[in-house]
């Protein structure tokens, strides 16, 4: 049970000091769980960054249901799901308080002329940071590397061409962005599987 | 603070942000343009720059963005119960995932149809990223104000191509905002004095 509310309070300072999206997170939960407290090798907290990028959801929160659940089964068949749930709510109950406090002083403030000038300075700047993860995300579908070291060798045409055909569609019929990124996933996933079978190399040959 | 009273708001906000946490591959970032366009444009819940000051909010506060961003906007609709449906809403998605994966990680991490299937997604993710960031461009061109062009082209620059720090730029602009509210009162001032 103390492993558990040690997994907690760790969680809490994670949740507490990752300050700018979920790669600051990393390096936080990397010294609470493996260097300070030893419950995880390095070799599974690598196999707990791989899986918490290919799942959707926050790194930190999947990261924090991971650790809970693989640490809380040592502790019999409760423990997981127990561990799942301490570890997420220590990540997220700093969040809840800070935010909470701020949103209810952004809605208060918000029609003052003076809060709206200093407001409006910041909405070009949030754009083109919404923008920027745009274009990483691009350019790992592209590349498979960000924009600092990426090879024009690896350029992938069927991601290129499905990122065209999803960005018309989403100018033109305006669909929810869910359905076009499932359906991006599975007519990719097909265009590949028929590429495999006619060069015969197979699916794994493709990545 | 404008509250929504029509019944129903707390479920269509718990599923919102369910369905959405399910898709978000890939960052804060990509959660923040699904909202944008469930939360400004299908639902007209909030104004669009009402979601952007919401992202620069969440962006400087700690912790993951999805969950600071679902605790104002919940906050926005319901107050604090509105807050923690929302997070609700945000945090099972990825907890029941990573819950079931934990048990058969293996399998999973050396699945090549998986891997196939989540490489060919970010095409998708990054053309919903892209429509999203078009509609906000465009309306900051409209302002027609050289200096928000001239900031959100240059903040662009930094981050993409120099990996400059999202928290540095956002406290850059904001303090590039109370300055420009420190030059406008100081010309009103000159304005009355005359």
């Amino acid at each position: 049970m103390s492993l558990l509310i040690k997994l907690f309070f760790s969680f809490i300072q994670v949740g507490l000091f990752s300050v700018g999206g979920g790669y600051a997170a990393i390096p936080l939960i990397q010294a609470q769980v493996v260097d300070l407290h030893h419950l995880m090798t390095m070799e599974q907290f690598t196999d707990l960054i791989t899986i918490a990028e290919m799942t959707p959801g926050p790194i930190s929160i999947n990261s924090a249901t991971f650790v809970g659940t693989q640490l809380g089964w040592q502790l019999g068949a409760w423990g997981g799901p127990v561990g799942a749930i301490l570890c997420t709510l220590g990540c997220i109950i700093p969040s809840f308080i800070i935010c909470l406090t701020l949103a209810h002083f952004y809605y208060k403030y918000r029609s003052f002329s003076g809060v709206q000038t200093v407001l409006s300075a910041l909405r070009p700047a949030v754009v083109a940071l919404i923008g920027s993860a745009g274009t990483s995300i691009l350019m790992l579908g592209l590349f498979q590397a960000d924009i600092q070291s990426f090879h024009w060798a690896d350029f992938r045409w069927v991601e290129f061409i499905m990122f065209g055909v999803c960005l018309f569609i989403l100018r033109r019929f305006k669909p929810s962005a869910v359905a076009v990124i499932l359906g991006s996933g599975v007519v990719g996933t097909l265009i590949y599987l028929g590429i495999g079978a006619l060069t015969g190399q197979g699916i794994t040959g493709l990545l | 603070m404008k509250q929504e009273k029509t019944p129903g708001v707390l479920r269509k906000l718990f599923w919102s942000m369910f369905v959405l946490s399910a898709f978000t591959f890939g960052g804060g970032f990509v959660i923040v343009s699904l909202m944008k366009k469930k939360f400004v444009e299908e639902l007209k819940w909030l104004e669009e720059d009402e979601m952007l000051d919401v992202t620069a909010i969440t962006q400087s506060s700690p912790g993951p963005l999805p969950v600071n961003a679902s605790v104002i906007i919940g906050y926005r609709m319901r107050g604090v119960v509105g807050s923690l449906v929302a997070i609700l809403g945000t945090i099972l998605p990825p907890m029941i995932i990573i819950f079931i994966i934990s048990m058969c990680y293996e399998q999973f991490r050396t699945n090549p149809y998986i891997a196939v299937a989540l490489q060919v997604m970010r095409a998708g993710v990054a053309a919903v990223i892209f429509d999203v960031v078009i509609n906000l461009a465009k309306n900051v061109v409209k302002t027609r104000s050289i200096l928000y062009i001239a900031m959100m082209v240059i903040a662009f620059i930094l981050t993409c191509f120099f990996k400059v720090n999202a928290m540095l730029i956002i406290l850059s602009c904001l303090g590039i905002g109370i300055l420009d509210l420190l030059i406008d009162l100081y010309r009103k001032k000159g304005a009355a004095a005359k």
